[in-house]
C-alpha cells in the first residue's frame, strides 16, 4: 500500500515521513490516513505552473544582498583563519570569477591519521607549502666571499620534517647557478658558480629566498583542528590536485572553495554542489533566511551548460536568444550592431522585449489565453 | 472604440541598404535651412513638414495626421561622397583583411569553404551563437593570408589609423575604394563572413544616403522669448547637411583634391559624431556653450538611455505619491487615502440600465463635491470634462455605453508601493479608505514588507483602470495573499512593537474582571457574543486571548525563552506569546492559522490579536523613563568586579608581551596574537554583563520586559544604557592607531590599555568622556559608510540576477525552463514545492501525525 505512495510523493518527503512514522506507532489505518494527509498536504503545496520562479529566485538573494554586511573579512570558525564571506563572497560565487580572493580547502583524513593530532600535523607539514625563508633564521651576505649564507632554523625544520639533506638537495636542484655548502656550524653556503656582480647577488638571495623546498604549491598556510572527533586539516591556498595525490587524504570528503578547481577536478555536478555550499555558508554566516532551493536554482542554472557560467554580461545574460533582452541589460549599442550583421530575429519570448513593445509577458498570468465561443444574442448590437 | 490591436510577432534587424533608405524615405533633404521668415518649415529642409509635425496647428503632408497622430516619417541626404559608419569600422576591418582585394572573393579554397558552409546549414537557424563563433573563427584565420587562393593575387596588411581611416601598406584606402571591395563580396562569402545574404550586406556598411529620423524624434523646444531651440540630432544633421552641400559644391567646381578631401574628412567627422559623440580620439561635437551634443549612441545607451528609461521602465497615469503615516485603526488591507487624492484619481465605470441611477448622481455633484467624478468618456472615445457649464448637457445625454470616471471610494482597489522595490511584497494590494489629512495611512504591521518606517518615507499608489486589472490585483496581490514569503515560508506579516509587548503580558500576567475584559474584546472589534459566555468572575489573559481563536485550532511551539506554548481546541493553555508566536519573521502560531485556514481568517485574525495586544498595554499602563535603567547596587558591584578582573587579565597580558613571554598563535604576529587574546577578554565583558543583567533584573522593568518579548531591544541594548557600552571594534580589532603608534593624542606611544583602544568603560546614561565618544563616532562612521558602500553593490547584483532569471518559469510539465525552453530543473527545487506554500521549505510530518494520532 505505501509504495503507492511511493510513485506520487518526492523520494526526499517520502523518506522523511517513514523515518518520522518509526517513532511513533501507528495502526494500519491510521497510517494510511496519514498518508492521504500527506498526500493532499504535498499536493496543495505544489508550485502552480507559470510561476514566474526566476524572478522570486532573484528577489530572495536581492533583498538579503542589502542586508549583508560588507565586512571582508571573518573568521571561519578558527581565529587563525580567514576567509571572504558576507556580500563580497556572494558576489563573487555568482560572477564565476576564476581566481577566488580566499582560495581556501579542508582536508578529511583516513581514518588511520585522523584521530591523533600528531598524525595530523605530520600529514599537515606535507601540504604546508614550504619556502627557504622559512626555514632560515637569516639570510646574509658575505661581500668578501661574494656568497650567501643562511642560518637554518632547526626548530621550524623538525617541525616541517626536513633535514639538512633534503634542503641541501632540493636547493642545489632548483638554483642552478650557485653550488650548496653546509659548514661545520650549520649555516648553508650559496656560492655562485662564477663570479658575478654584488647587485646580481643581492638578486640571488632574494630568488634564494622564494626557493620553494617542499610541500604543495600554492597551500601557504595549514591548521589542523578538531571537529566532530576527528582532526581535519583546514588550509589557505588551494590546491585539490595536489593534495588527492597524497595517500593519507580521505579524497571522498575532502573539499576546496575555489569553484572551478572543484569543477576541474570532479566535474560539473560537484562544481554545482560547491556553489551552493559556498552560498548557504555566506548565508548562514550571516544569519540571513533563503531556501535551499533557491540556491539550488542558481546553482542549477550556472552549470546547466555543463561548465560553469557567472551570472554577467558575459555569462548567462550573454546566452540569451533575444537581442533586446541582452541589449536593454548591458552595452545595448553592441548588441545591436551584431545583431544587424548577423541579420538576428528576436521572437519575442521573453519578458523585457515583450515590456518593451508593450505586450503582456509570457509568464503567470499572461501566460494562458482564452478562448471562447460567444453566441449571439438576438437584438444585441455593439457596445 | 472600435481598437484594432496588433500583436508583434518577431522583430528582425539588419543593415538598411541605399534602396531600403530610398523606399523608407517620405523626402530628400537638401538644404540646412530649417524655417523661413514665417517660420514655416522650409520645403527639403530638416524640419520639413513630410517628416511629421510637432506644432499643434499644422498637419504632415505624409499621412495628413495632426501632431498626436503621426508618428513621424524618415527622410534621408544624399552624401556627396561614401562615409564609413563608426560603428562597423572592426567588422570593415575584419571584411578587408579576409577578402581578396582584387577579385573579392574570402581568401579560403573552395574546400575549406565547402565545409564552413555545411557546418553553417547544419545550424538551427535560431543558433546565432554557434553561428556567430564559427564566422568570427573564420575571419580571425584569415588575417594573415598573403595570397588569394582563387586569383592568387597578392594581398597586403591592412590598419586602421585612428577612428576611421583605413590604409593598406601605409597607403590610405578612401571610402569609395572600400566600398567598391565589399559589394565585390558575394554570394556565399557573405555568409561565411558573418553576414546575411537577405538582411544585411556588406557594403551596407559604408554610407552613401544618410537616413534622417523624424522630426517627431528631434522635437524643437519654444523657450519662453519666443526662441526655438533645436533638438541636438537637428543641429548635427544641419551641420552634416552644410558641410555636405559644400563638398558637392567643390567637387562639381572642380576644386582641387586637397580641399576636397578636407571637407570629406570633415563630413566623416560630423557624420561619425552624429552617431557616437563618445568615442576615444574623436573630440566630441559641442554646442555653443561648450557642453558636449548628446547624439544617436547617448541616447540609447546606460541607465538614462531609451532601453532602461523608456523600454523597460514606462512611465503610467493614475499614480499618487506621498508621505506616509501611521494608523493601527484600519485593516492591514487597507490604505487611508487623503480625500484630495480620492478626487483626483478616478475609477472608470461603464453605464449600463442598472446602474445608471446611481452613476447620475456622481455627474449632478461634480469633480468639486465627493464622492463626485471628473470625466464622462463617450463611446466613439470622447472624453467630456465635467464642470457646472457642461454637467447639464451632459446629463441629458447619458445613456448606457457611456463611461463615467468617478472619485475613489472606500473599497476601491488600489495598489500600493515602495521603493526599493526588493521583493514582490514590496508592490501590494490594499483596499482604498478615504480619510481626512494629506498623507497615506498604513497599518504599522505591514510596514515590514515594504520596509517603510514613518519617518518621512513616500509611497506610491496606483489605480487600476481596467476590470482584468483589479482582478488579478485583488486576487493575487492583496495583502492577505502575501502573508507567507516565497524567499523562506515564514510570514512577513505579524505583531509588532506594542502590540508584541501587549500580547506576552497578556498571556503572562494579566488578569481582568469580566466586564473588564468582554470591553476590551468588543474594542477590538470581537462582536460574536456567544463566545463570552464562558469567561469567568476573573478572566487571565490567556482566555481573553483564546476568545480569538477558532475553536479547532490545536498547536504546540517554543518561544523564545524555549517554553512550550500549547493551544488545545482554540484554547490557549500554557505559556508566553511573543515574537517568535505571534510576531513577523518566524510567528509560528500565524503560519499555523495560514496553513489550517487560509489568507482571509488568518488576516482577521491577526488583526485582531494585534488589536488586542495594543489596547491590553493601553489597559495596562506601559512607560520607560530613565530610572528603568537603573541597576541594583549589588549589579553595579559586580559589573565592576568584572570590570577590574578583566582590567587585570589584560595587564598580565601586556606585561607578558612586554617580557617575551606570549606563546604566538600559529601563522600570527606576537602582537596580532596580543591583540586577538586582549580583544576576546574585553568582548567577553559585554556578554558577562548582559549575563547580569539578565539574572538579576526585575521582571517587570519594561526595558526587560520589550526585550523578553522580543518587541523591540535585547540585553545587550540595556547592558549599554545601563552599565557599560563596551569595545567599539573596527573591522574586526580595536581601534588602531590614527596618529604615531597611538589613537588619540593624548595616550602615550605605544599604549595598549583597553581604554586607549576604544573600550567604553561608562554606559551611555552617564555619558561618555570626549575620547570614548570619539571612538563611538569612529564605528559609528565606519558602519555608516558600510551601508552607502554596500547598497549599489547589492543593487547591482539584484539587478544582474533579476535580469539573468527574469524569463525562467515553471513550465505546464513542472519543469523549469528559460525562454529557449531549456530545461533546467526537471522538478522545481528538486520535489516541486513552493516555498510560499511550505513551512518553513517542508511539509511538516510531524504535525501530520498528530493530527492522525489525535495527540
Amino acid at each position: 500500500m505505501i509504495e503507492e505512495y511511493k510513485s506520487q510523493l518526492p523520494l526526499s518527503i517520502f523518506e522523511d515521513a517513514q523515518k518520522e512514522l518509526k517513532n511513533h506507532k501507528l495502526t494500519k489505518k491510521q497510517e494510511k490516513e496519514f498518508f492521504d494527509k500527506l498526500l493532499e498536504s504535498y499536493k496543495s503545496s505544489r508550485i502552480d505552473p507559470g510561476e514566474s520562479i526566476g524572478v522570486i529566485t532573484a528577489e530572495s538573494f536581492g533583498e538579503p544582498g542589502t542586508q549583508m554586511t560588507l565586512n571582508i573579512f571573518h573568521f571561519a570558525g578558527v581565529v587563525e583563519l580567514n576567509v571572504t564571506l558576507g556580500l563580497p563572497r556572494l558576489i563573487e560565487i555568482f560572477d564565476a570569477r576564476k581566481e577566488a580572493s580566499t582560495p581556501s580547502m579542508e582536508i578529511y583524513l583516513d581514518k588511520q591519521y585522523n584521530k591523533d593530532i600528531n598524525a595530523a600535523r605530520k600529514v599537515a607539514a606535507l601540504i604546508k607549502e614550504t619556502k627557504f625563508r622559512e626555514l632560515a633564521q637569516e639570510f646574509s651576505i658575505n661581500i668578501a666571499k661574494l656568497q650567501i649564507e643562511a642560518t637554518p632554523n632547526k626548530k621550524n625544520m623538525r617541525d616541517l620534517r626536513i633535514t639538512d639533506q633534503i634542503l641541501l638537495k632540493t636547493l642545489s636542484e632548483s638554483i642552478k647557478e650557485v653550488s650548496v655548502k653546509q659548514n661545520k656550524d650549520g649555516t648553508i653556503v650559496l656560492k655562485p658558480g662564477k663570479e658575478i656582480e654584488l647587485k646580481d647577488l643581492y638578486k640571488l638571495k632574494e630568488k634564494a629566498k622564494d626557493t620553494f623546498i617542499k610541500g604543495i604549491p600554492g597551500v601557504t598556510q595549514v591548521l589542523p583542528i578538531k571537529q566532530n572527533n576527528e582532526f581535519v586539516i583546514l588550509t589557505s591556498g588551494s590546491n585539490l590536485k595536489e593534495v588527492f595525490k597524497l595517500k593519507e587524504v580521505d579524497k571522498s570528503r575532502s573539499v576546496s572553495n575555489d569553484i572551478f578547481e572543484v569543477l576541474k577536478n570532479l566535474g560539473v555536478e560537484a562544481a554545482r554542489q560547491a556553489i551552493v555550499n559556498e552560498s548557504l555558508k555566506v548565508i548562514q554566516e550571516q544569519g540571513l533566511d533563503v531556501d535551499i532551493r533557491h540556491i539550488l536554482f542558481i546553482a542549477d542554472l550556472m552549470t546547466a551548460s555543463g561548465t560553469i557560467k557567472g551570472i554577467t554580461r558575459s555569462g548567462i545574460t550573454s546566452e540569451k536568444e533575444s537581442v533586446l533582452a541582452r541589449a536593454s541589460f548591458e552595452t545595448p549599442i553592441r548588441h545591436l550592431i551584431d545583431a544587424s550583421l548577423v541579420g538576428e530575429e528576436d521572437e519575442l519570448t521573453s519578458v523585457i522585449e515583450n515590456v518593451i513593445v508593450n505586450q503582456p509577458v509570457p509568464l503567470g498570468t499572461g501566460l494562458p489565453g482564452l478562448i471562447a465561443r460567444i453566441k449571439k444574442l438576438d437584438g444585441m448590437k455593439n457596445g | 472604440m472600435a481598437e484594432i490591436s496588433k500583436k508583434i510577432d518577431t522583430i528582425t534587424f539588419g543593415l538598411l541598404s541605399s534602396d531600403d533608405v530610398k523606399r523608407l524615405s517620405h523626402v530628400k533633404v537638401v538644404t540646412p535651412e530649417l524655417y523661413d521668415k514665417e517660420g514655416y518649415p522650409v520645403d527639403g529642409g530638416l524640419m520639413d513638414t513630410r517628416m511629421g509635425v510637432i506644432d499643434p496647428g499644422l498637419t504632415c503632408r505624409t499621412c495628413g495626421e495632426k501632431l498626436k497622430d503621426c508618428s513621424g516619417h524618415f527622410g534621408y541626404i544624399e552624401l556627396a561622397r561614401p562615409i564609413i559608419h563608426v560603428k562597423y569600422i572592426r567588422v570593415i576591418l575584419d571584411l578587408l583583411r579576409s577578402t581578396c582585394k582584387d577579385c573579392g572573393r574570402i581568401l579560403l579554397d573552395d574546400v575549406k569553404i565547402n565545409s564552413h558552409k555545411e557546418y553553417l546549414d547544419s545550424l538551427d537557424k535560431k543558433d546565432i551563437l554557434s553561428r556567430r563563433k564559427r564566422t568570427k573563427l573564420i575571419r580571425d584565420s584569415l588575417k594573415n593570408i598573403r595570397k588569394c587562393p582563387h586569383c592568387k593575387e597578392k594581398q597586403y596588411t591592412i590598419k586602421i589609423e585612428k577612428p576611421t581611416i583605413f590604409t593598406e601598406n601605409d597607403k590610405r584606402i578612401t571610402p569609395i575604394e572600400i566600398k567598391a571591395r565589399l559589394e565585390k563580396i558575394q554570394g556565399v562569402d557573405i555568409e561565411l563572413l558573418g553576414f546575411n545574404n537577405e538582411h544585411s550586406n556588406p557594403s551596407s556598411t559604408i554610407l552613401t544616403l544618410l537616413f534622417i529620423p523624424p522630426v517627431t524624434m528631434r522635437p524643437s523646444i519654444t523657450l519662453e522669448s519666443g526662441e526655438r531651440s533645436e533638438d541636438d540630432l537637428t543641429h548635427k544633421l544641419g551641420d552634416i547637411v552644410r558641410i555636405n552641400q559644400r563638398l558637392f559644391e567643390n567637387i562639381n567646381a572642380g576644386a582641387p583634391e586637397v580641399i576636397v578631401e578636407d571637407l570629406w574628412d570633415l563630413l566623416q567627422y560630423h557624420i561619425t559624431t552624429y552617431y557616437d559623440n563618445t568615442i576615444s580620439d574623436v573630440p566630441p561635437a559641442r554646442h555653443r556653450s561648450g557642453q558636449p551634443l548628446k547624439t544617436l549612441t547617448e541616447r540609447i545607451k546606460s541607465k538614462e538611455g531609451r532601453f532602461r528609461y523608456n523600454l523597460a521602465g514606462k512611465r503610467v497615469n493614475f499614480a499618487a505619491r506621498t508621505v506616509v503615516s501611521p494608523d493601527p485603526e484600519i485593516e492591514f488591507n487597507e490604505v487611508g487615502i487623503p480625500k484630495q487624492v480620492a478626487m483626483d484619481l478616478t475609477v472608470p465605470e461603464r453605464i449600463n440600465q442598472w446602474n445608471m441611477e446611481r452613476l447620475k448622481k456622481f455627474i449632478e455633484r461634480g469633480p468639486k463635491t465627493y464622492p463626485g467624478s471628473n470625466y464622462v468618456v463617450r463611446p466613439d472615445g470622447k472624453k467630456k470634462k465635467i464642470t457646472d457649464e457642461t454637467k447639464e448637457q451632459l446629463l441629458e445625454e447619458l445613456q448606457p455605453g457611456f463611461i463615467i470616471e468617478r472619485h475613489l471610494m472606500d473599497g476601491d482597489v488600489a495598489i500600493f508601493n515602495r521603493q526599493p522595490s526588493l521583493h514582490k511584497m514590496s508592490i501590494m494590494c490594499h483596499k482604498i479608505r478615504v480619510i481626512a489629512g494629506r498623507s497615506f495611512r498604513l497599518n504599522p504591521a505591514v510596514c515590514h514588507p515594504y520596509n517603510a518606517d514613518f519617518d518621512g518615507d513616500e509611497m506610491n499608489l496606483h489605480i487600476p483602470q481596467t476590470e482584468e486589472a483589479r482582478a488579478e490585483a485583488e486576487t493575487l496581490m492583496q495583502v492577505q495573499t502575501q502573508l507567507i514569503s516565497p524567499k523562506h515560508g515564514l510570514n512577513v506579516i505579524g505583531c509588532v512593537e506594542d502590540s508584541v509587548s501587549g500580547n506576552y503580558l497578556l498571556s503572562k500576567q494579566i488578569v481582568l474582571e469580566k466586564d473588564e475584559a468582554i470591553h476590551l474584546l468588543m474594542s477590538i472589534g470581537m462582536e460574536d457574543s456567544s463566545k463570552f459566555k464562558k469567561l469567568k468572575a476573573q478572566v487571565t489573559g490567556k482566555e481573553i486571548f483564546s476568545v480569538l481563536l477558532p475553536k479547532t485550532l490545536n498547536f504546540v511551539s517554543k518561544n523564545r525563552a524555549d517554553e512550550e506554548v500549547v493551544i488545545k481546541d482554540g484554547e490557549l493553555i500554557k505559556g508566553n506569546l511573543d515574537s517568535n508566536i505571534i510576531g513577523e519573521e518566524g510567528g509560528t502560531l500565524i503560519r499555523k492559522l495560514h496553513k489550517d485556514y487560509g489568507d482571509e481568517k488568518t488576516l482577521s485574525i491577526l488583526s485582531m490579536i494585534f488589536k488586542l495586544g495594543i489596547k491590553a498595554l493601553e489597559l495596562y499602563g506601559f512607560s520607560i523613563g530613565i530610572k528603568d535603567i537603573d541597576l541594583e547596587e549589588i549589579i553595579v558591584e559586580k559589573i565592576r568586579q568584572v570590570m577590574n578582573d578583566t582590567n587585570r587579565e589584560v595587564k598580565n597580558l601586556i606585561s607578558k608581551y612586554h617580557d617575551n613571554e606570549l606563546e604566538t598563535m600559529p601563522s600570527k604576529t606576537i602582537e596580532e596574537t596580543l591583540e586577538l587574546m586582549i580583544l576576546q577578554l574585553l568582548n567577553r565583558v559585554r556578554n558577562r554583563v548582559g549575563e547580569l543583567i539578565a539574572d538579576n533584573a526585575n521582571p517587570n522593568n519594561p526595558t526587560i520586559i520589550m526585550a523578553n518579548a522580543g518587541a523591540k531591544g535585547n540585553i545587550l541594548n540595556l547592558g549599554m544604557m545601563s552599565a557599560l557600552v563596551g569595545q567599539q571594534a573596527l573591522r574586526g580589532k580595536r581601534i588602531e592607531k590614527g596618529y604615531d603608534k597611538r589613537t588619540l593624542a593624548l595616550f602615550k606611544q605605544g599604549e595598549l590599555s583597553p581604554k586607549s583602544k576604544g573600550f567604553i568603560e561608562t554606559p551611555f546614561r552617564e555619558g561618555l568622556d570626549p575620547m570614548e565618544f570619539f571612538f563611538g563616532a569612529m564605528t559609528g562612521r565606519d558602519s555608516l559608510m558600510d551601508t552607502a558602500l554596500r547598497t549599489p553593490k547589492s543593487g547591482y547584483l539584484y539587478r544582474r540576477l533579476s535580469n539573468a532569471l527574469q524569463d525562467l518559469k515553471i513550465e505546464y510539465d513542472y519543469t523549469v525552463r528559460d525562454a529557449n525552453k531549456t530545461v533546467i530543473q526537471f522538478k522545481y527545487g528538486e520535489d516541486g514545492i513552493d516555498v510560499a506554500k511550505s513551512e518553513k521549505g517542508t511539509i511538516n510530518i510531524r504535525n501530520l501525525i498528530r493530527e492522525v494520532t489525535g495527540k
